[in-house]
């Protein structure tokens, strides 16, 4: 039955999450130089229109709807057929409509996140055609498995409250393979990348971090205690991240630093997001802890190993999600959340080992055919701005614009 | 004549002002520009990699004087500017050809 309360919290929570995309636009936009901020941006604001109408015509049905073989959903749902006002297996009680949207912002917001690792070099046709693809290829298929009825990996019991494996190490993966194949920046390691304007950066993880209740807490899926344990579990998670990146870079780099808080906060979130709903507090702290010590640490490899990931998605949301993944395998308990599972450290040694399994599989296969995708999209349109164009910059080579004049 | 270039700290601008319009100067033009000696600039940190920014900020004042306030304009702009630590800049002393007073066409010392 219909719950007013639920129904309204899910529409709210879903608006919360299509805001992540913005406020991930100003934060990518923020770490770019100037003369690509327009370009970066524009890469996270078009997924909320292309990816919406690819979502309610092929996504939602390839992801949630009637179950093939463990491996996809049907297109019986495609173009939102009989997704109205009746509740849906997913969730009774709120409309299946609702549930729809709310999934379709975490469609919208995963390919906006992997624009990250190539940002500053790449053409906008292109792109937008490796995004949808990639939507059909990687985002439906991993988002079937992990949470649709009759998924192969949710009837094994991996547990990904609300996207640890589905966004984070899926677009982790895809930003692993992008940078592989487009390669480094012009200049990169003979000219030094400033950020332009680090406040837009603040300002974008502000946004994300309140879209994160969303995300995390509306996973819940309903207004109730569950979504309570969500919510308080991404904020410590958040704050931790925060404290110790701010806490390591300290210690090792001699002053604490805005884009060090920034990206401390969305390691904690990314990395908490799988296992938001299955972990007690402590645990959460401590998740968000790891979290920040790891990418902290992953990020600085990637510098010394001259990997041009330009704004850091495999270190922070590739790593994040993994490590959130194995710790809901370590920290989950039933006393939590009675739908969820036990963890190792509540006497399931099994529930890891499973979690273990679901990163290898939806890495793995995130990377495949993340990599397949684009050097198939770079064979026949050119993924790589020309030279002259990347030194001119996107805002004015792509889309004939500036953001700063006089 | 003689030119005076003084690079120095955008904060000692001020002081150097008023250091000069106190010993006689009546004109002088500044400028913001970016510049490093032999200490180079400071280093800034972004997710936890190093970098070198060689150009730091610096404040240009120029003015012409006669001759025989040059020694005079150069002490008192050295006094005003120095802070004793590294990075505290240059004054530059050179010929001036001619000046013309663009308004009323006057030349030499008068156009000062």
């Amino acid at each position: 039955m219909i719950q007013a309360g639920d129904t309204a919290f899910i529409l709210v929570s879903a608006a919360l999450v299509l805001l992540m995309t913005p406020g991930l636009a100003l934060f990518y936009g923020g770490m770019v130089r100037r003369k690509n901020v327009l370009g970066t941006i524009m890469q996270s604001f078009m997924m909320i229109s292309l990816i919406s109408i690819e979502w309610v015509y092929l996504g939602y049905s390839m992801s949630f709807g009637p179950d093939v073989a463990g491996v996809t959903g049907s297109l019986a749902w495609a173009g939102l057929a009989g997704v109205g006002a009746a509740p849906s297996e997913y969730a009774p009680t709120i409309p299946h409509s609702v549930f729809m949207i709310y999934q379709c912002m975490f469609a919208v917001i995963t390919p906006a996140l992997i624009t990250g690792a190539f940002a500053e070099r790449v053409r906008f046709a292109p792109f937008a055609v490796f995004s949808v693809a990639w939507a059909v290829l990687v985002y439906n298929p991993v988002c079937h498995w992990v949470w649709g009825q009759g998924g192969f990996l949710k009837e094994m019991g991996v547990l990904d409250f609300a996207g640890g494996l589905v966004v984070h190490l899926t677009c982790g993966a895809a930003a692993l393979a992008s940078v592989m194949v487009i390669g480094a920046r012009q200049d990169h390691g003979r000219r030094q990348f400033f950020p332009h304007n680090l406040p837009m950066t603040l300002l974008g993880t502000g946004l994300l971090w309140f879209g994160w209740f969303g995300f995390n807490g509306g996973s819940a899926l309903a207004a109730d205690a569950l979504a309570g344990t969500a919510f308080v579990s991404t904020h410590l998670g958040g704050m931790a991240g925060m404290a110790m990146w701010v806490a390591v870079e300290w210690l090792y780099q001699g002053k604490p630093t805005t884009l060090g808080a920034a990206s401390g906060a969305v390691a904690g979130l990314a990395t908490i997001t799988p296992a938001a709903g299955f972990v007690g507090p402590n645990h959460a702290v401590l998740i968000g802890l790891i979290a920040g010590l790891c990418c902290y640490f992953a990020v600085v490899l990637k510098a010394r190993l001259r990997f041009d990931d330009s704004l850091d998605v495999v270190g922070i949301h590739g790593l994040g999600g993994l490590i959130g993944t194995l710790m809901a395998g370590l920290f989950a308990s039933k006393a939590v959340n009675p739908a969820g599972a036990d963890g190792l450290f509540f006497g399931n040694a099994a529930q890891l080992g499973v979690q273990g399994l679901g990163i290898l599989v939806v890495g793995g296969y995130a990377f495949v055919v993340s990599f397949a995708l684009l050097k198939a999209v770079d064979a026949f349109l050119g993924l790589r701005m020309q030279p002259e164009a990347e030194g001119l910059g996107m805002d004015v080579a792509e889309h004939n614009e500036a953001a700063y004049n006089e | 004549m003689k030119r005076i270039e003084i690079i120095t700290r955008p904060h000692k601008l001020e002081d150097v002002k008023q250091a000069l319009t106190e010993i006689g100067v009546t004109g002088m033009t500044a400028s913001e520009v970016k510049g490093f000696g032999r200490q180079r600039g400071h280093k800034e940190i972004y997710r936890g990699a190093e970098y070198q920014v060689d150009f730091v900020p610096k404040v240009k004042i120029e003015t012409i004087v006669d001759d025989a306030m040059a020694a005079k304009v150069v002490e008192a702009a050295r006094k005003a500017a120095q802070t004793g630590q590294v990075g505290d800049g240059k004054i530059f002393v050179m010929p001036v050809v001619e000046v013309v007073r663009i308004r009323t066409g006057e030349t030499g010392p008068d156009a000062v």
